[in-house]
């Protein structure tokens, strides 16, 4: 019997798991995939917003500050990538410039500090790489990027050592109720508990309904995107917005924590993570408006994350007005990434109300990780000393060592495919996109996973990358 | 402190280790981060390589363990399982293996390191991202070293020789080739390729075709290929369906170029290599280059060569070779780039080698090397002449003296 369970292990599940393990609590995270961050946290433009842009008064506009102020120290703390770049909203027109002059209102409204209204030659001093039509900027100092899927590896590993139970490769298929006690039935088993938080993305209306009346309801929209090589990575050094229109916040470039350039997202109606040629004409050619002379013959990958847009318009926090209980944190579309952490203590807050919450008399809040790029020559030889494996080079894009691959598979939250090793140490990120150490994190896993080499997978179940032994070898 | 440090222990390093040894060089390393030297070679167990350096016909492991057996008894040092992480100008070497990480001092470098295979985001082909889509050489080396097969209905995009090559390889393992279709209205691959492994297994090669679409969750199920207009942009209405669960991509090589970068090297923006002179040495003095990491070479027998040269070069700046300015080889956009781009002054071999590519198929041409006045210094005919295949023309010191200035490189169909 758990005391909380919480449906779903993306940025919003991962946050929750990690303030809830401060306390003693039984806690379980039932989720769907095979890995943490599978869903919308591991597509994303990966910015932590400054919080100029909601609307003052919103969920969305307290949350986005407030969160954005937690994740700064949260990555100090757990040792996941993180850089202050700073935005600029682009405005190409004298409507664009009203609508700056909007967002910086909003701004302060909201709390966001350190905003500021650039010209023309201003903007061009900072971003000599922007487009010569640009007429002026907002500056937003505050705007971050970061690795999102580290984030959410970190808080779950350290949330697991604090002891929540993690249960991967878990789809929730039916929620009910009796006697105050939640029976979540998933693939796996059957798990009961007195209170489910849902974190289910996308899925979360759809996990609410298997016990709850609709109460919301989720549209999801795809955004696609062109990550381009570290050669390209220094094209800009803020984060580039277009003004914002009914669609969405528009076509970003922006350098990434990992020193890549990253262009996009469109948005279409879809519920699948195909790109398309028409979706990525879009991003390329909006794109250009704002910075010109992008190398799109650096691309290194194509990707696209969904949109948990739902019918209020505003992130849904709050206990099931059917279900007593049941606490949604659903249709958490952007800014989610950069408000997740103080979602989370919405929920805990709520529990609060429900139940008494003590304090462990120790836990854990931080992590630390070995990069063995970042290292100096002596710290690197030192370790080599003590294991030979971090001298032998296996990703040679990224620089990643076999001892550091090693460490993934056996990390608190094992990876079990090639990406979820990628995600953990980043082997395979680089510009051969693991055409070169594809084979060689695979044999690797073999190795120490005692699997079947026919048991790799390049991601999720079901992605095998061998089919059958040859028949004479 | 090394003579040279030849980085990479493929068919070019181990050339270029073999001859500087025959020249007398003391102290020479090979560093190689595989665990064994041979290069690509070693999955590359089809017959074809050898006839130019050894008159008769190997596979690529045959034609490595011929040179690694000439360096058996040598006292060229080796380095395996070692990964050059940097060089430098004043010949610094940063190597990294289970033993540590240590800077090793060299006299000369030669750069030797190959290249890279273009993946799928190069060419930004739209759809899922599930299983099933590998580059042909990370193909290669599944099925030939790990024996494991990667699919078993497959269409290859790109007709560069890796994708032909394993179009057979694939076949007569028992898969199902469906396609191999190219953008390009030529293949890119050896004419020999395109007959022994399409048309002998009568698989369809789809000239000026890509592909748009790649569907299928967790694996491949289905791919869309289209014809392309004259800007490479997909025709609507000439879809072809195939349900396949495989799709290899053949879509070019690019240098291994991190370390040239880092070192401050000048690249070709063509080659994506270094830029060479006649004696193989970049834009750093002592720092050489040969390979495929200069530029993309069909044959293994010619980077043999042209590793030779290399070696020649480090000895002769070993002795203190000065040469007196240079010139520019330049050419125009029908010939896709020149290998050398520069030849050093004052001329001192007596024949001059040319290595370049064409940017489509011609007929009947004469290739003419021209001064900077426009004389005609020497003209070569050729029947045929295809991307597919490196050309090289072979210039008489005694010609090129008469030239003034830099030298262009042209072609004009007869
Ligand atoms: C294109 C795009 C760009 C964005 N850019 C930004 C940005 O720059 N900054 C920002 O702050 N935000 C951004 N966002 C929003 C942000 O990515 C999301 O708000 C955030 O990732 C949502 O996290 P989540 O945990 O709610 O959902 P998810 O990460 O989707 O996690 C939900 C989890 O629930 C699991 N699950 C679903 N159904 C079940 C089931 N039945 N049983 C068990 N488990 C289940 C899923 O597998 C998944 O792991 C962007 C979003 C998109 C799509
Ligand atoms: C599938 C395929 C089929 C082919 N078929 C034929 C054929 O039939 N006939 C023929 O003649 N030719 C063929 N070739 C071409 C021929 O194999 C190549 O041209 C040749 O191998 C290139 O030699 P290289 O030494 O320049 O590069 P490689 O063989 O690639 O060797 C480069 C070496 O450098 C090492 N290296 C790279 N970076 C570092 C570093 N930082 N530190 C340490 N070591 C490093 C690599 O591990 C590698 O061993 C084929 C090639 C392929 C891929």
């Amino acid at each position: 019997m758990y005391d909380v369970i919480i449906i779903g292990a993306g940025i919003v599940g991962c946050s929750t798991a990690y303030y809830l393990s401060q306390y003693d609590l039984k806690v379980a995270v039932l989720e769907a995939c095979n890995d943490v961050s599978m869903g919308t946290t591991r597509a994303n433009s990966a910015i932590i917003h400054a919080g100029y842009d909601p609307e003052p008064g919103t969920l969305m506009a307290r949350h986005n500050v407030k969160g954005a102020l937690m994740i700064r120290e949260l990555c100090r703390r757990l040792d996941v990538p993180y850089k202050q770049c700073g935005a600029l909203v682009v405005g190409f027109d004298d409507k664009d410039m009203e609508t700056i002059q909007t967002l910086y209102e909003r701004g302060l409204v909201n709390g966001v500090e350190f905003l500021k209204i650039l010209n023309r030659e201003e903007t061009h001093d900072l971003e000599p790489q922007l487009s010569a039509d640009i007429k002026g900027a907002l500056l937003a100092p505050t705007s971050a990027i970061v690795s999102p899927w580290e984030l959410a590896l970190a808080l779950m590993e350290v949330a697991v050592e604090n002891g929540v139970e993690l249960k991967l490769n878990n789809k929730v298929e039916a929620i009910s109720k009796s006697d105050e006690v939640f029976t979540v039935r998933t693939s796996e088993g059957e798990y009961h508990g007195r209170y489910v938080v849902n974190a289910a993305g996308i899925y979360s209306d759809a996990i609410h309904e298997m016990i709850g009346q609709k109460e919301f309801t989720i549209t999801k929209t795809k955004g696609e995107y062109y990550l381009l090589d570290k050669s390209e990575g220094r094209r800009v050094s803020h984060t580039i917005f277009q003004c914002p229109s009914k669609v969405g916040k528009g076509v970003l470039v922006s350098p990434t924590v990992h020193g890549n350039l990253i262009v996009g997202p469109n948005a279409e109606d879809s519920d699948n993570t195909d790109t398309t040629y028409e979706g990525l004409q879009f991003v390329r050619k909006t794109a250009v408006r704002s910075v010109p002379f992008i190398s799109f013959g650096d691309n290194i990958r194509n990707f696209a994350g969904i949109r948990a847009k739902n019918d209020r318009g505003d992130f849904i926090v709050e206990e099931s007005h059917s279900v007593p209980g049941f606490y949604n944190i659903a249709g958490i579309m952007s800014p989610g990434l950069s408000s997740a952490p103080s979602l989370a203590l919405e929920a805990v807050d709520w529990l609060k109300g429900k139940m008494e919450l003590h304090k462990k008399a120790e836990y854990k809040e931080t992590r630390k990780k070995v990069r063995f790029n970042q290292l100096s020559a002596e710290e690197k030889n030192e370790l080599i000393k003590k294991d030979p494996r971090y001298g032998r080079i296996i990703c040679r894009c990224e620089t990643v060592t076999e001892g550091e691959i090693v460490e993934a598979i056996h990390g608190v939250i094992p990876a079990v495919s090639i990406d979820a090793v990628k995600r953990r140490c980043n082997a395979g990120m680089g510009r051969c996109q693991g055409g070169f150490c594809g084979g060689k994190v695979a044999e690797i896993l073999v190795r120490e996973r005692g699997i079947s080499p026919l048991d790799v997978l390049q991601n999720q179940r079901g992605t095998n990358i061998l089919v059958r032994e040859l028949k004479v070898k | 402190m090394f003579d040279v440090i030849i980085i990479g222990g493929g068919p070019a390093g181990l050339a270029a280790a073999k001859k500087c040894y025959d020249e007398g060089l003391e102290k020479i390393l090979i560093v190689e981060r595989d665990t064994q030297l041979g290069g690509i070679l070693n999955q590359c167990i089809h017959t074809g390589f050898g006839l130019g350096v050894f008159k008769e016909e190997l596979s690529g492991p045959e034609f490595a363990h011929k040179y690694i057996e000439m360096l058996r008894d040598t006292r060229v040092e080796v380095m395996l399982d070692t990964m050059v992480l940097e060089i430098n100008r004043d010949k610094e070497v940063t190597v990294i293996n289970g033993n540590g990480y240590q800077k090793l001092q060299a006299k000369a470098i030669i750069l030797a390191m190959g290249c890279r295979e273009r993946s799928r985001g190069a060419i930004a082909t739209p759809g899922s991202r599930g299983a099933g889509v590998y580059t042909a050489g990370a193909a290669q080396r599944y099925i030939n070293i790990d024996g494991y097969m990667v699919g078993k209905r497959v269409v290859i995009l790109g007709s560069g020789d890796i994708g032909l090559i394993m179009a057979r390889r694939m076949t007569l393992e028992g898969a199902e080739v469906l396609a191999c279709v190219e953008i390009n209205p030529y293949s890119g691959g050896l004419p020999r390729n395109i007959v022994q492994c399409l048309n002998d297994f009568n698989i369809p090669l789809y000239l000026s075709h890509t592909i748009t679409k790649i569907e299928g969750e967790n694996r491949v199920e289905r791919v869309t290929i289209a014809k392309v207009d004259e800007h490479f942009q997909p025709i609507e209405g000439t879809e072809i369906v195939f349900d396949c669960d495989t799709v290899l991509l053949s879509i070019g090589l690019i240098p291994e170029n991190e370390l040239s970068k880092v070192a401050g090297i000048e690249l070709d923006k063509r080659t994506k290599g270094p830029i060479v002179y006649e004696n193989m040495e970049t834009s750093v003095e002592g720092i050489f280059a040969c390979g495929n990491v200069v530029h993309v070479h069909d044959l293994a027998d010619n980077v043999a060569m042209e590793a030779e040269k290399a070696a020649v070069g480090v000895c002769e700046y070993l002795k203190g070779r000065k040469s007196e300015g240079s010139v520019d080889v330049t050419t125009y956009e029908m010939i896709g780039y020149t290998v050398p781009q520069h030849i050093h002054l004052p001329l001192d071999k007596n024949k001059y080698d040319f290595f370049f590519r064409v940017r489509k198929i011609f007929g009947p041409s004469v290739i003419y090397v021209i001064d900077s006045e426009e004389n005609v210094l020497a003209r070569f005919n050729r029947q045929y002449i295809i991307p597919g295949t490196m050309e090289k023309i072979t210039v008489p010191k005694v010609l090129l003296e008469k030239g003034k200035g830099n030298l262009k490189v042209l072609i004009e169909e007869k």
